[in-house]
């Protein structure tokens, strides 16, 4: 029985978790403090990315340019996706400054930084997509640096159906993913404890 | 093992409180989607409108000439680029290491043919196919000697309209003035694009062409774009644009990148460089002990050290 694949893979996620660890409705008394609010905010604001972007996703690449709700939704897009850089900021230098990597929370940091960059690259593709003159100058700008690196070989800036595809299928994919690794780390480890909280271990409080 | 890394490690024990996760998540999704959208209603977003061929022919048809020109002497931005476009040069470098050559040309553009002469073939002016034919039955070196003369004269004079006739130029004069037409007409738009299929997604071609001219690279100034001007982490107008680029930015206005021939890949380089360091963050010595040099951390717990009296 323990050789079934299935078997090894429920041992390996489903059993690694109890209930109450995935949706805890309590957290330690020092989880009280604004800065565990921008975790959930980076959160909200990519919710509201995907939903945004699901909108000009069926309605088409250029719909928004011409139609008033188009470009409305376009400018929800937009401006989540600015909120959502600036919740993770903050959330990011708040785990900085808590050390929140202690207690093989390294991988949950990684996740963390992976999370930011692939953020980036995604946001990126988003700007070359607009089918406007911002896109058509960040295309032209972008692919020298690109190109330098040899990723312009595979990847061209200027090659909107490519930058299109990346920015609606395969870098949302990536990123979600990381995003629910990210989160399940966190569920899994707890959060962090206060720095020198060794001083009332053995009855930690 | 010490007594803190056993609380860094253990489920915690202590006092807990009661946190409501789902609520807390529902409450922030509301008051950032009515944030959100409060922003957008009041701010909306740029929407400058793309640039054509057929704006650039009719609005600066003497840099139009002058660029096209240069295509055929093959002294553009795209004739000298190098991979993955062609084989001009070796692109840029980091010391021994040439990965923009290594990577070999993949997306072939030859600007003289693909912009120029093929497109020619479509044009409905008498005196392009002999043009075209003169062109077609030069050596190499005749072909760059005509077109690097009419650019030179071009400079000179300062607009291709007041460069006198001569046979020097050969039928460059034609093949510019015939390629003018076709772009002003809005035929060469559709031809940079539909050379594989008739619904082009693919705008290489006449990107590369319109972003060696200087029509193109006048409008990015005026909106504030240019490289040396944080480049494109700005958005046209007065919005925040991709401001989370600020540290690629940044380098292009600094010494020793602002003025290398290698900045491009020096600052990616560099950035990989910062990358790793991000993520690899928490094993960093002196980095990784900042937290507890700089103790932020006493505010974000102020509760909790002040109830337990630490």
């Amino acid at each position: 029985m323990s050789s079934m694949w299935t078997t090894k893979l429920r041992k390996a996620t489903v059993e690694k978790f109890e209930p109450q660890d995935v949706l805890p409705d309590d957290q330690p008394s020092y989880v009280a403090s604004w800065i565990y609010v921008f975790g959930v905010l980076t959160l909200s604001s990519f919710a509201i990315i995907i939903l945004s972007g699901l909108i000009l996703t069926t309605r088409g690449a250029i719909w928004w340019h011409s139609s008033n709700v188009g470009h409305f939704v376009n400018s929800m897009h937009l401006w989540s996706v600015e909120l959502f850089f600036v919740f993770m900021v903050v959330h990011l230098w708040g785990k900085f400054w808590m050390a929140a990597w202690r207690g093989r929370r390294f991988a949950t940091w990684v996740t963390g930084a992976f999370c930011f960059l692939a953020s980036v690259a995604t946001g990126f593709t988003g700007y070359l997509i607009q089918w406007d003159f911002d896109s058509q100058w960040i295309a032209t700008q972008a692919k020298d640096g690109l190109n330098s690196a040899g990723i312009g070989s595979f990847f061209n800036t200027l090659n909107t159906g490519q930058a299109i595809l990346l920015h609606v299928s395969l870098l949302p994919l990536v990123l979600t993913f990381i995003v629910i690794w990210h989160v399940i780390l966190v569920r899994r480890n707890g959060v962090v404890p206060p720095l020198d909280a060794k001083e009332i271990a053995g009855g930690a409080k | 093992m010490s007594k803190e890394r056993n609380v860094d490690l253990a489920k915690w024990s202590g006092p807990k409180r009661p946190y409501d996760l789902v609520k807390e998540f529902v409450i922030a999704f509301v008051v950032v989607g009515l944030l959100v959208g409060a922003i957008s209603a009041i701010f909306s977003s740029p929407d400058e409108p793309a640039v054509t061929l057929q704006q650039w022919a009719n609005q600066a048809p003497a840099d139009f000439v002058a660029t096209t020109a240069g295509e055929l002497a093959g002294t553009t931005i795209s004739a000298a680029y190098g991979p993955p476009y062609n084989t001009a040069s070796e692109g840029l470098n980091l010391g021994p290491i040439k990965i923009q050559k290594w990577a070999g040309v993949t997306i072939p553009v030859n600007p003289a043919v693909d912009f120029v002469t093929t497109p020619l073939k479509f044009s409905k002016d008498p005196a392009v196919p002999a043009a075209l034919a003169q062109w077609n039955g030069a050596s190499s070196g005749q072909q760059t000697k005509w077109a690097t003369d009419y650019s030179t004269a071009i400079g000179k004079a300062g607009d291709y309209t007041k460069v006198t006739a001569s046979q020097t130029y050969g039928p460059v004069p034609t093949m510019a003035s015939g390629l003018l037409v076709l772009a002003q007409s809005d035929v060469l738009d559709g031809l940079l694009t539909t050379t594989v299929t008739p619904y082009p997604s693919d705008f290489t071609k006449p990107m590369l062409f319109l972003a060696d001219g200087g029509y193109f690279d006048d409008l990015g100034a005026k909106q504030h774009l240019h490289g040396d001007q944080w480049g494109m982490m700005n958005e046209t107008g007065s919005y925040p644009g991709q401001s989370w680029l600020w540290l690629f930015s940044l380098w292009y206005q600094v010494e020793p990148f602002k003025s290398s021939a290698n900045a491009d890949i020096q600052i990616f380089a560099f950035l990989m460089l910062l990358n790793l360091g991000f993520i690899f963050m928490p094993k960093i010595p002196f980095i990784n002990r900042l937290p507890r040099l700089i103790p932020f951390h006493r505010l974000i717990w102020r509760r909790y050290y002040r109830e337990n009296n630490l």
